[in-house]
Protein backbone atom coordinates (compact mmCIF):
# COMPACT_ATOMS: atom_id res chain seq x y z
CA UNK A 1 0.00 0.00 0.00
CA UNK A 2 1.74 3.14 -0.93
CA UNK A 3 1.33 6.20 1.68
CA UNK A 4 0.38 9.33 0.23
CA UNK A 5 1.66 12.23 1.20
CA UNK A 6 -1.22 14.26 2.85
CA UNK A 7 -1.76 11.12 5.05
CA UNK A 8 2.08 10.95 5.95
CA UNK A 9 1.32 15.34 6.65
CA UNK A 10 -1.99 14.80 8.85
CA UNK A 11 0.12 12.05 10.64
CA UNK A 12 2.55 14.50 11.63
CA UNK A 13 -0.15 16.93 12.08
CA UNK A 14 -1.47 14.66 15.20
CA UNK A 15 1.82 13.70 16.39
CA UNK A 16 3.35 17.81 16.72
CA UNK A 17 2.20 18.52 19.97
CA UNK A 18 2.94 15.50 21.63
CA UNK A 19 6.65 15.37 20.08
CA UNK A 20 6.92 19.01 20.89
CA UNK A 21 6.29 18.35 24.69
CA UNK A 22 8.26 15.91 24.70
CA UNK A 23 11.45 17.11 23.01
CA UNK A 24 11.36 20.45 25.45
CA UNK A 25 10.82 18.77 28.62
CA UNK A 26 12.64 15.51 28.24
CA UNK A 27 14.82 15.49 25.38
CA UNK A 28 15.81 18.80 25.81
CA UNK A 29 16.94 18.40 29.24
CA UNK A 30 18.84 15.09 28.42
CA UNK A 31 21.09 17.41 26.08
CA UNK A 32 21.21 20.02 28.84
CA UNK A 33 22.26 17.75 31.20
CA UNK A 34 24.89 16.56 29.19
CA UNK A 35 26.11 19.96 28.89
CA UNK A 36 25.82 20.36 32.12
CA UNK A 37 27.75 17.94 33.19
CA UNK A 38 31.29 19.94 31.61
CA UNK A 39 30.78 22.64 33.45
CA UNK A 40 30.91 24.17 36.87
CA UNK A 41 27.34 25.09 36.97
CA UNK A 42 25.86 26.30 40.44
CA UNK A 43 24.55 29.11 42.01
CA UNK A 44 26.83 31.68 41.02
CA UNK A 45 25.81 33.51 37.79
CA UNK A 46 28.89 32.60 35.65
CA UNK A 47 29.37 29.65 34.38
CA UNK A 48 32.69 28.17 32.78
CA UNK A 49 33.75 24.96 30.97
CA UNK A 50 35.80 22.58 33.19
CA UNK A 51 36.01 19.63 30.68
CA UNK A 52 35.76 16.10 32.35
CA UNK A 53 36.65 17.70 35.90
CA UNK A 54 33.72 16.89 37.08
CA UNK A 55 33.76 13.08 36.00
CA UNK A 56 37.17 12.80 37.34
CA UNK A 57 35.91 13.78 40.80
CA UNK A 58 33.15 10.92 40.92
CA UNK A 59 35.71 8.12 39.86
CA UNK A 60 36.82 7.75 43.35
CA UNK A 61 36.72 4.62 45.84
CA UNK A 62 33.63 6.38 47.36
CA UNK A 63 31.17 6.67 43.89
CA UNK A 64 32.73 3.37 42.95
CA UNK A 65 30.32 2.37 46.08
CA UNK A 66 27.61 3.76 45.44
CA UNK A 67 27.33 2.38 41.98
CA UNK A 68 27.95 -1.11 43.66
CA UNK A 69 25.24 -0.75 45.92
CA UNK A 70 22.83 0.54 43.33
CA UNK A 71 23.16 -2.58 41.65
CA UNK A 72 23.11 -4.69 44.60
CA UNK A 73 20.04 -2.90 45.96
CA UNK A 74 18.25 -2.67 42.61
CA UNK A 75 18.83 -6.67 41.81
CA UNK A 76 18.00 -7.82 45.12
CA UNK A 77 14.85 -5.12 44.86
CA UNK A 78 13.58 -6.93 41.73
CA UNK A 79 14.30 -10.56 42.19
CA UNK A 80 11.93 -10.47 45.42
CA UNK A 81 9.57 -8.41 43.53
CA UNK A 82 9.37 -11.20 40.67
CA UNK A 83 9.17 -13.83 43.29
CA UNK A 84 6.66 -12.39 45.93
CA UNK A 85 4.85 -10.66 42.40
CA UNK A 86 4.35 -13.93 40.85
CA UNK A 87 3.68 -16.53 43.80
CA UNK A 88 0.58 -13.58 44.13
CA UNK A 89 -0.34 -13.97 41.08
CA UNK A 90 -0.22 -17.78 40.67
CA UNK A 91 -2.55 -18.04 43.98
CA UNK A 92 -4.58 -14.94 42.62
CA UNK A 93 -4.98 -17.32 39.44
CA UNK A 94 -6.88 -20.03 41.25
CA UNK A 95 -10.08 -20.23 40.53
CA UNK A 96 -11.57 -20.29 43.87
CA UNK A 97 -14.62 -18.31 45.21
CA UNK A 98 -13.55 -14.00 46.50
CA UNK A 99 -10.47 -14.08 44.13
CA UNK A 100 -12.35 -10.76 42.36
CA UNK A 101 -11.85 -9.25 45.59
CA UNK A 102 -8.68 -10.51 46.33
CA UNK A 103 -7.61 -8.93 43.46
CA UNK A 104 -8.55 -5.71 44.18
CA UNK A 105 -6.89 -5.91 47.26
CA UNK A 106 -3.41 -6.49 45.97
CA UNK A 107 -3.99 -2.87 44.39
CA UNK A 108 -3.45 -0.32 47.02
CA UNK A 109 0.35 0.11 47.50
CA UNK A 110 0.61 1.21 43.72
CA UNK A 111 -2.81 3.11 43.71
CA UNK A 112 -2.21 5.26 46.88
CA UNK A 113 0.63 7.98 47.16
CA UNK A 114 3.22 6.81 47.42
CA UNK A 115 4.91 8.60 49.76
CA UNK A 116 1.52 7.69 52.25
CA UNK A 117 2.76 4.34 51.91
CA UNK A 118 6.23 5.22 52.57
CA UNK A 119 5.03 6.70 55.78
CA UNK A 120 3.32 4.28 57.24
CA UNK A 121 6.73 1.80 56.56
CA UNK A 122 8.27 4.32 58.18
CA UNK A 123 6.56 3.86 61.19
CA UNK A 124 6.44 0.44 61.20
CA UNK A 125 10.01 0.21 61.15
CA UNK A 126 10.21 2.27 64.16
CA UNK A 127 12.64 1.15 67.02
CA UNK A 128 10.99 1.94 70.22
CA UNK A 129 7.19 1.80 69.67
CA UNK A 130 7.13 0.46 65.74
CA UNK A 131 5.10 -2.59 64.74
CA UNK A 132 7.82 -4.90 63.21
CA UNK A 133 10.55 -4.14 65.85
CA UNK A 134 7.67 -4.80 68.72
CA UNK A 135 5.87 -7.70 67.46
CA UNK A 136 9.51 -9.11 67.13
CA UNK A 137 10.29 -8.36 70.77
CA UNK A 138 6.43 -9.78 71.98
CA UNK A 139 7.51 -12.73 70.49
CA UNK A 140 11.19 -12.93 72.03
CA UNK A 141 13.26 -12.95 68.37
CA UNK A 142 14.61 -9.95 69.54
CA UNK A 143 15.79 -9.17 72.83
CA UNK A 144 15.97 -5.20 72.42
CA UNK A 145 13.93 -2.71 70.54
CA UNK A 146 15.91 -2.89 66.41
CA UNK A 147 15.54 0.97 64.97
CA UNK A 148 15.51 -0.92 61.27
CA UNK A 149 16.31 2.81 59.95
CA UNK A 150 19.25 3.54 62.03
CA UNK A 151 21.65 0.59 61.21
CA UNK A 152 22.98 0.71 57.91
CA UNK A 153 22.48 -2.88 57.29
CA UNK A 154 18.97 -3.23 58.59
CA UNK A 155 17.80 0.41 56.83
CA UNK A 156 19.88 -1.18 53.55
CA UNK A 157 16.89 -4.35 53.78
CA UNK A 158 14.39 -1.75 55.06
CA UNK A 159 14.16 0.51 51.92
CA UNK A 160 14.84 -2.95 49.71
CA UNK A 161 11.39 -4.18 51.48
CA UNK A 162 9.54 -1.23 50.94
CA UNK A 163 10.36 -0.76 47.06
CA UNK A 164 9.25 -4.32 46.61
CA UNK A 165 5.99 -3.92 48.53
CA UNK A 166 5.21 -0.64 46.06
CA UNK A 167 6.56 -3.26 42.64
CA UNK A 168 4.64 -5.99 43.32
CA UNK A 169 1.07 -5.59 43.04
CA UNK A 170 2.47 -4.53 38.74
CA UNK A 171 4.00 -7.30 38.84
CA UNK A 172 0.93 -9.64 39.99
CA UNK A 173 -1.34 -7.94 37.97
CA UNK A 174 0.75 -8.42 34.64
CA UNK A 175 1.89 -12.03 35.20
CA UNK A 176 -1.96 -12.66 35.88
CA UNK A 177 -3.34 -10.76 32.50
CA UNK A 178 0.03 -13.06 30.70
CA UNK A 179 -1.88 -16.57 32.80
CA UNK A 180 -5.02 -15.83 31.83
CA UNK A 181 -3.72 -14.92 28.05
CA UNK A 182 -2.58 -18.81 27.80
CA UNK A 183 -5.33 -20.79 25.87
CA UNK A 184 -7.45 -22.88 28.42
CA UNK A 185 -7.68 -25.60 25.70
CA UNK A 186 -4.19 -26.26 26.35
CA UNK A 187 -5.33 -27.11 30.03
CA UNK A 188 -8.20 -29.28 29.10
CA UNK A 189 -6.13 -31.25 26.77
CA UNK A 190 -3.78 -31.92 29.33
CA UNK A 191 -6.75 -32.60 31.61
CA UNK A 192 -8.29 -35.07 29.70
CA UNK A 193 -4.65 -36.70 28.95
CA UNK A 194 -4.81 -37.14 33.10
CA UNK A 195 -2.32 -34.42 33.76
CA UNK A 196 -2.56 -33.45 37.41
CA UNK A 197 -2.52 -29.91 38.15
CA UNK A 198 0.98 -29.44 39.29
CA UNK A 199 2.35 -31.42 36.31
CA UNK A 200 -0.20 -29.14 34.45
CA UNK A 201 1.16 -25.86 36.10
CA UNK A 202 4.83 -26.73 36.10
CA UNK A 203 4.90 -28.33 32.07
CA UNK A 204 2.09 -25.38 30.62
CA UNK A 205 1.97 -22.51 32.76
CA UNK A 206 5.64 -21.74 34.02
CA UNK A 207 7.53 -21.95 30.35
CA UNK A 208 4.31 -19.82 29.11
CA UNK A 209 5.31 -17.76 31.24
CA UNK A 210 9.05 -16.88 30.90
CA UNK A 211 8.64 -14.43 28.50
CA UNK A 212 6.34 -12.27 30.62
CA UNK A 213 8.86 -12.72 33.82
CA UNK A 214 11.56 -11.74 31.50
CA UNK A 215 9.78 -8.84 30.26
CA UNK A 216 8.43 -8.03 33.78
CA UNK A 217 12.33 -8.12 34.90
CA UNK A 218 13.09 -5.76 32.69
CA UNK A 219 10.58 -3.05 33.35
CA UNK A 220 10.96 -3.55 36.56
CA UNK A 221 14.47 -3.14 36.63
CA UNK A 222 14.67 0.01 35.05
CA UNK A 223 11.66 1.43 37.48
CA UNK A 224 13.63 0.09 40.55
CA UNK A 225 16.92 1.54 39.19
CA UNK A 226 15.34 4.90 38.92
CA UNK A 227 13.56 4.88 42.80
CA UNK A 228 13.97 7.53 44.44
CA UNK A 229 11.06 8.78 47.10
CA UNK A 230 11.38 5.29 48.65
CA UNK A 231 14.88 5.92 50.26
CA UNK A 232 14.70 9.49 50.24
CA UNK A 233 11.47 9.44 52.97
CA UNK A 234 12.58 6.81 54.90
CA UNK A 235 16.88 7.54 55.35
CA UNK A 236 17.29 10.57 52.32
CA UNK A 237 20.39 7.96 52.22
CA UNK A 238 21.69 7.61 55.20
CA UNK A 239 23.24 6.22 58.13
CA UNK A 240 26.27 7.24 56.68
CA UNK A 241 25.34 6.44 53.26
CA UNK A 242 24.27 3.04 53.47
CA UNK A 243 21.33 3.37 51.16
CA UNK A 244 22.82 6.30 48.92
CA UNK A 245 21.93 4.68 45.33
CA UNK A 246 22.88 6.21 42.42
CA UNK A 247 19.91 8.82 42.15
CA UNK A 248 20.12 9.85 45.54
CA UNK A 249 23.40 10.58 45.21
CA UNK A 250 22.36 12.56 42.71
CA UNK A 251 20.00 14.51 44.33
CA UNK A 252 22.05 15.41 47.14
CA UNK A 253 24.84 16.69 45.09
CA UNK A 254 22.53 18.38 42.50
CA UNK A 255 19.68 19.42 44.70
CA UNK A 256 21.21 19.62 48.22
CA UNK A 257 24.45 21.05 47.27
CA UNK A 258 23.72 23.00 44.50
CA UNK A 259 26.51 21.76 42.49
CA UNK A 260 24.54 21.17 39.03
CA UNK A 261 27.76 20.57 37.72
CA UNK A 262 29.40 17.44 39.56
CA UNK A 263 25.35 16.47 39.57
CA UNK A 264 24.75 16.72 36.15
CA UNK A 265 28.18 14.16 35.75
CA UNK A 266 26.51 11.87 38.12
CA UNK A 267 23.15 12.10 36.31
CA UNK A 268 24.86 11.19 32.96
CA UNK A 269 26.21 8.31 34.31
CA UNK A 270 22.97 6.65 35.61
CA UNK A 271 21.35 7.62 31.94
CA UNK A 272 24.29 5.32 30.13
CA UNK A 273 23.02 2.83 32.80
CA UNK A 274 19.68 3.21 32.06
CA UNK A 275 20.13 3.49 28.23
CA UNK A 276 21.99 0.30 28.28
CA UNK A 277 18.65 -1.68 30.21
CA UNK A 278 16.74 -0.02 27.46
CA UNK A 279 18.53 -1.07 24.49
CA UNK A 280 19.07 -4.78 26.16
CA UNK A 281 15.26 -4.31 26.81
CA UNK A 282 14.07 -3.85 23.07
CA UNK A 283 16.24 -6.38 22.09
CA UNK A 284 14.87 -9.14 24.59
CA UNK A 285 11.13 -7.99 23.75
CA UNK A 286 11.60 -7.86 20.07
CA UNK A 287 13.25 -11.51 20.12
CA UNK A 288 10.28 -12.62 21.82
CA UNK A 289 7.88 -11.27 19.80
CA UNK A 290 9.44 -12.83 16.78
CA UNK A 291 10.23 -15.81 18.46
CA UNK A 292 6.26 -16.14 19.33
CA UNK A 293 5.19 -15.72 15.56
CA UNK A 294 7.51 -18.34 13.66
CA UNK B 1 -15.62 -17.96 31.28
CA UNK B 2 -16.80 -21.33 29.98
CA UNK B 3 -14.43 -24.21 31.80
CA UNK B 4 -15.41 -27.61 32.32
CA UNK B 5 -16.12 -27.28 35.86
CA UNK B 6 -14.26 -30.41 36.52
CA UNK B 7 -11.29 -29.32 35.46
CA UNK B 8 -10.95 -26.36 38.27
CA UNK B 9 -12.15 -29.03 41.24
CA UNK B 10 -9.98 -28.54 44.17
CA UNK B 11 -9.31 -31.09 46.49
CA UNK B 12 -9.41 -29.53 50.39
CA UNK B 13 -6.06 -29.33 50.85
CA UNK B 14 -5.54 -27.55 47.84
CA UNK B 15 -8.00 -25.18 48.76
CA UNK B 16 -6.46 -24.56 51.88
CA UNK B 17 -3.05 -24.51 50.57
CA UNK B 18 -4.15 -21.87 48.34
CA UNK B 19 -6.37 -19.82 50.61
CA UNK B 20 -3.38 -19.85 52.99
CA UNK B 21 -0.86 -18.44 50.22
CA UNK B 22 -3.34 -15.74 49.60
CA UNK B 23 -3.53 -14.80 52.92
CA UNK B 24 0.18 -14.83 53.57
CA UNK B 25 0.38 -12.77 50.22
CA UNK B 26 -2.34 -10.23 50.65
CA UNK B 27 -0.98 -9.86 54.89
CA UNK B 28 2.36 -8.46 53.18
CA UNK B 29 0.49 -6.19 51.01
CA UNK B 30 -2.37 -4.71 53.49
CA UNK B 31 -0.08 -5.13 56.57
CA UNK B 32 0.89 -1.03 56.58
CA UNK B 33 -2.58 -0.25 55.87
CA UNK B 34 -3.98 -2.23 58.80
CA UNK B 35 -1.17 -0.70 60.70
CA UNK B 36 -1.80 2.44 59.77
CA UNK B 37 -5.56 2.68 60.22
CA UNK B 38 -5.04 1.30 64.16
CA UNK B 39 -2.77 3.66 64.73
CA UNK B 40 -5.01 6.41 63.72
CA UNK B 41 -7.12 5.49 66.04
CA UNK B 42 -4.73 5.45 69.24
CA UNK B 43 -3.92 8.23 71.10
CA UNK B 44 -0.52 9.74 71.00
CA UNK B 45 0.29 8.18 74.43
CA UNK B 46 -0.61 4.72 73.53
CA UNK B 47 1.73 5.02 70.38
CA UNK B 48 4.62 6.16 72.41
CA UNK B 49 4.45 3.32 75.03
CA UNK B 50 5.87 0.17 75.21
CA UNK B 51 5.92 -3.07 74.87
CA UNK B 52 4.27 -2.85 71.59
CA UNK B 53 0.06 -3.58 71.36
CA UNK B 54 -1.79 -3.52 68.12
CA UNK B 55 -5.05 -3.26 69.41
CA UNK B 56 -5.81 0.45 69.75
CA UNK B 57 -7.21 0.25 73.17
CA UNK B 58 -9.55 2.87 74.42
CA UNK B 59 -9.49 3.90 70.50
CA UNK B 60 -11.21 6.70 68.57
CA UNK B 61 -11.44 9.04 66.03
CA UNK B 62 -10.21 11.50 68.05
CA UNK B 63 -7.49 12.03 65.63
CA UNK B 64 -9.73 12.17 62.44
CA UNK B 65 -11.31 15.78 64.48
CA UNK B 66 -7.93 17.01 65.42
CA UNK B 67 -5.91 16.49 62.21
CA UNK B 68 -8.05 19.67 60.87
CA UNK B 69 -7.06 21.50 63.59
CA UNK B 70 -3.35 21.22 63.52
CA UNK B 71 -3.13 21.48 59.94
CA UNK B 72 -5.73 24.13 58.83
CA UNK B 73 -4.57 24.01 55.12
CA UNK B 74 -5.05 20.20 55.03
CA UNK B 75 -8.08 20.18 52.84
CA UNK B 76 -6.18 22.77 50.56
CA UNK B 77 -3.33 20.31 50.22
CA UNK B 78 -6.08 17.46 49.07
CA UNK B 79 -7.56 19.95 46.64
CA UNK B 80 -4.21 20.78 45.36
CA UNK B 81 -3.32 17.02 44.67
CA UNK B 82 -6.81 16.57 42.77
CA UNK B 83 -6.43 20.38 40.88
CA UNK B 84 -2.79 18.95 39.14
CA UNK B 85 -3.94 15.40 38.47
CA UNK B 86 -7.10 16.84 36.78
CA UNK B 87 -4.92 19.72 35.20
CA UNK B 88 -2.59 17.10 34.34
CA UNK B 89 -5.33 14.16 32.86
CA UNK B 90 -6.58 16.78 30.79
CA UNK B 91 -3.27 17.98 29.08
CA UNK B 92 -2.20 14.17 28.93
CA UNK B 93 -5.55 13.68 27.01
CA UNK B 94 -5.48 16.36 24.31
CA UNK B 95 -1.94 15.44 23.49
CA UNK B 96 -2.17 11.90 23.57
CA UNK B 97 -5.62 11.11 21.57
CA UNK B 98 -4.35 12.31 18.67
CA UNK B 99 -0.77 11.24 18.65
CA UNK B 100 -1.69 7.80 19.70
CA UNK B 101 -4.37 7.48 16.44
CA UNK B 102 -1.37 8.35 14.53
CA UNK B 103 0.54 5.49 15.70
CA UNK B 104 -2.06 2.96 15.21
CA UNK B 105 -2.93 3.90 11.87
CA UNK B 106 0.00 5.28 10.07
CA UNK B 107 3.18 3.77 9.16
CA UNK B 108 5.56 6.04 7.52
CA UNK B 109 9.20 6.57 7.71
CA UNK B 110 10.47 6.71 11.04
CA UNK B 111 7.18 6.03 13.05
CA UNK B 112 8.31 2.96 14.44
CA UNK B 113 11.96 4.79 15.57
CA UNK B 114 9.30 7.80 16.78
CA UNK B 115 7.20 5.21 19.14
CA UNK B 116 10.41 3.50 20.32
CA UNK B 117 11.42 7.12 21.00
CA UNK B 118 8.20 7.70 23.19
CA UNK B 119 8.45 4.60 25.17
CA UNK B 120 12.09 5.41 25.98
CA UNK B 121 10.83 8.38 27.87
CA UNK B 122 9.66 6.08 30.41
CA UNK B 123 13.20 5.22 31.34
CA UNK B 124 14.18 8.16 32.69
CA UNK B 125 12.51 8.99 35.81
CA UNK B 126 12.30 13.23 36.52
CA UNK B 127 14.77 12.19 38.93
CA UNK B 128 17.44 12.00 36.74
CA UNK B 129 16.41 15.25 34.85
CA UNK B 130 16.11 17.20 37.69
CA UNK B 131 18.70 19.45 37.38
CA UNK B 132 18.00 20.82 34.02
CA UNK B 133 14.09 20.89 34.72
CA UNK B 134 14.62 22.90 37.49
CA UNK B 135 16.82 25.44 35.68
CA UNK B 136 14.09 25.14 33.00
CA UNK B 137 10.97 25.97 34.64
CA UNK B 138 13.59 28.64 36.69
CA UNK B 139 13.65 30.47 33.09
CA UNK B 140 10.18 29.35 32.34
CA UNK B 141 9.23 31.68 35.43
CA UNK B 142 7.16 29.15 36.78
CA UNK B 143 8.80 27.66 40.28
CA UNK B 144 6.44 27.67 42.73
CA UNK B 145 3.37 27.74 41.07
CA UNK B 146 1.10 25.03 39.79
CA UNK B 147 2.85 24.54 36.50
CA UNK B 148 6.28 23.67 37.99
CA UNK B 149 4.37 20.45 39.14
CA UNK B 150 1.91 19.89 36.16
CA UNK B 151 4.41 20.64 33.22
CA UNK B 152 7.04 17.63 34.07
CA UNK B 153 4.00 15.84 35.59
CA UNK B 154 2.57 15.56 31.87
CA UNK B 155 5.76 14.49 30.05
CA UNK B 156 6.41 11.74 32.48
CA UNK B 157 2.80 10.15 31.68
CA UNK B 158 2.50 10.61 27.88
CA UNK B 159 4.55 7.45 27.08
CA UNK B 160 2.18 4.95 28.53
CA UNK B 161 -0.63 6.31 27.80
CA UNK B 162 0.13 6.74 24.37
CA UNK B 163 1.43 2.92 24.22
CA UNK B 164 -2.37 1.95 25.96
CA UNK B 165 -4.42 3.78 23.92
CA UNK B 166 -2.48 2.29 20.59
CA UNK B 167 -3.15 -0.50 21.65
CA UNK B 168 -6.99 0.08 21.99
CA UNK B 169 -6.99 2.20 18.91
CA UNK B 170 -5.40 -0.91 16.94
CA UNK B 171 -8.62 -2.68 17.87
CA UNK B 172 -10.97 -0.86 16.26
CA UNK B 173 -11.66 -1.67 12.60
CA UNK B 174 -9.49 -0.07 9.83
CA UNK B 175 -12.96 -0.83 7.05
CA UNK B 176 -14.63 2.11 9.71
CA UNK B 177 -12.26 4.49 8.52
CA UNK B 178 -11.94 3.92 5.15
CA UNK B 179 -15.57 3.83 4.80
CA UNK B 180 -15.87 7.30 6.06
CA UNK B 181 -12.84 8.16 3.59
CA UNK B 182 -14.66 6.89 0.53
CA UNK B 183 -17.51 8.94 1.49
CA UNK B 184 -15.28 11.66 1.23
CA UNK B 185 -15.10 12.64 4.64
CA UNK B 186 -11.25 14.41 5.44
CA UNK B 187 -9.27 13.12 7.54
CA UNK B 188 -10.10 14.68 10.65
CA UNK B 189 -13.78 14.53 10.63
CA UNK B 190 -12.80 10.97 10.83
CA UNK B 191 -11.35 11.09 13.52
CA UNK B 192 -13.46 13.06 15.43
CA UNK B 193 -16.66 11.98 14.28
CA UNK B 194 -16.30 8.16 13.71
CA UNK B 195 -12.88 7.09 15.68
CA UNK B 196 -13.54 9.47 19.10
CA UNK B 197 -17.16 8.41 19.96
CA UNK B 198 -16.01 4.62 19.46
CA UNK B 199 -12.63 4.92 21.60
CA UNK B 200 -14.35 6.28 24.56
CA UNK B 201 -13.67 3.59 26.48
CA UNK B 202 -10.29 3.20 26.19
CA UNK B 203 -9.87 7.05 26.47
CA UNK B 204 -11.72 6.85 29.96
CA UNK B 205 -9.33 4.17 30.83
CA UNK B 206 -6.26 6.07 29.66
CA UNK B 207 -7.73 9.20 31.78
CA UNK B 208 -8.37 7.57 35.07
CA UNK B 209 -4.76 5.37 34.74
CA UNK B 210 -3.30 8.43 33.85
CA UNK B 211 -5.10 10.64 36.97
CA UNK B 212 -4.20 7.73 39.07
CA UNK B 213 -0.27 7.93 38.07
CA UNK B 214 -0.28 11.64 38.50
CA UNK B 215 -2.12 11.69 42.03
CA UNK B 216 0.34 8.54 43.10
CA UNK B 217 3.35 10.54 42.43
CA UNK B 218 3.35 13.68 42.90
CA UNK B 219 6.10 13.67 45.15
CA UNK B 220 9.67 14.60 43.84
CA UNK B 221 8.74 17.29 41.56
CA UNK B 222 6.95 18.74 44.48
CA UNK B 223 9.43 18.60 46.53
CA UNK B 224 11.89 20.37 44.21
CA UNK B 225 10.39 22.71 42.22
CA UNK B 226 7.52 24.23 44.86
CA UNK B 227 8.14 25.75 48.35
CA UNK B 228 4.97 27.56 48.50
CA UNK B 229 2.70 26.21 50.85
CA UNK B 230 -0.51 27.28 49.44
CA UNK B 231 0.40 25.12 46.42
CA UNK B 232 1.73 21.88 48.28
CA UNK B 233 -0.13 18.53 46.79
CA UNK B 234 -1.07 15.72 49.51
CA UNK B 235 2.43 14.16 50.16
CA UNK B 236 4.42 17.08 50.89
CA UNK B 237 1.43 18.44 52.77
CA UNK B 238 1.40 15.47 55.11
CA UNK B 239 5.27 16.42 56.88
CA UNK B 240 3.30 19.40 58.24
CA UNK B 241 2.35 16.94 60.59
CA UNK B 242 5.99 16.15 61.45
CA UNK B 243 6.64 18.44 64.16
CA UNK B 244 10.01 19.91 65.82
CA UNK B 245 9.90 17.45 68.54
CA UNK B 246 7.91 14.85 66.94
CA UNK B 247 5.90 13.48 64.32
CA UNK B 248 2.41 13.39 65.15
CA UNK B 249 1.76 10.01 63.85
CA UNK B 250 -1.95 9.52 64.42
CA UNK B 251 -2.78 12.50 63.08
CA UNK B 252 -0.51 11.61 59.68
CA UNK B 253 -2.08 8.43 59.33
CA UNK B 254 -5.60 9.88 59.87
CA UNK B 255 -4.55 12.55 57.26
CA UNK B 256 -3.72 10.08 55.06
CA UNK B 257 -6.55 8.00 55.25
CA UNK B 258 -8.41 10.78 54.59
CA UNK B 259 -6.09 11.67 51.69
CA UNK B 260 -6.07 8.09 50.23
CA UNK B 261 -10.22 7.54 50.42
CA UNK B 262 -10.98 9.73 46.98
CA UNK B 263 -8.12 6.99 45.36
CA UNK B 264 -9.74 3.86 47.12
CA UNK B 265 -12.97 5.01 46.17
CA UNK B 266 -12.10 5.55 42.40
CA UNK B 267 -10.63 1.82 42.74
CA UNK B 268 -14.04 0.46 43.63
CA UNK B 269 -15.85 2.22 41.45
CA UNK B 270 -13.07 1.59 38.41
CA UNK B 271 -11.89 -2.31 39.19
CA UNK B 272 -13.24 -3.13 36.33
CA UNK B 273 -11.49 -0.70 33.85
CA UNK B 274 -8.41 -0.57 35.90
CA UNK B 275 -7.12 -3.67 36.09
CA UNK B 276 -7.56 -4.01 31.85
CA UNK B 277 -6.20 -0.93 31.65
CA UNK B 278 -3.12 -1.43 33.97
CA UNK B 279 -2.36 -4.47 32.28
CA UNK B 280 -3.52 -4.21 28.16
CA UNK B 281 -0.83 -1.39 27.76
CA UNK B 282 2.10 -4.45 28.59
CA UNK B 283 0.37 -7.57 27.33
CA UNK B 284 0.56 -8.45 23.57
CA UNK B 285 -2.82 -8.59 22.07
Amino acid sequence: MSVRRSTVVFAWILLFPAVLYVTVIVAYPLVDTLILSFTDASLKKTTKWVGTANYDKIFNATFAEVIIRTFVWTAFSVAIKMIIGTFGAVMLNAAVPGRALFRVLTMPPWIVPMAIGIFMWGWMYNGQFGMISGMLQNWGLVDGPVAFLAHGSTAFWATIITDVWIGVPMVTLYMLASMQAIPQDLYEAAWTDGAGRFYRFRRITLPLLVPAMITMSMLSLIATFNSFDIIWILTQGGPNGDTTTMIIDTYRTAIGSKKYGEGAARAVLICIFLSIFCIVYFRVTHRLASGESR
Amino acid sequence: MSQPAMINRYRWYELVGIYAGIFVFLAFILAPFVEGFSVSLKPLGLLFSSPYRFWPENGSFEAYRTMWVSVPGFARYIFNSFFISTIVTAVVLVLVVPSAYAFARFQFRGSGALLAAFLAVNMFSGAVLLIPLFRLMRSMGVLNTYFAMIVPGVAFLIPSAIWLLRTYMMRIPRELDEAAFVDGASHFYTLRRVILPIAMPGITVVAITTFIGSYAQQFIFALTFNSKTEYMPLPIGLYAYFGRQEVIWNELMAASFVGIAPAVILIFLMQRYLVAGLTAGAVKQ
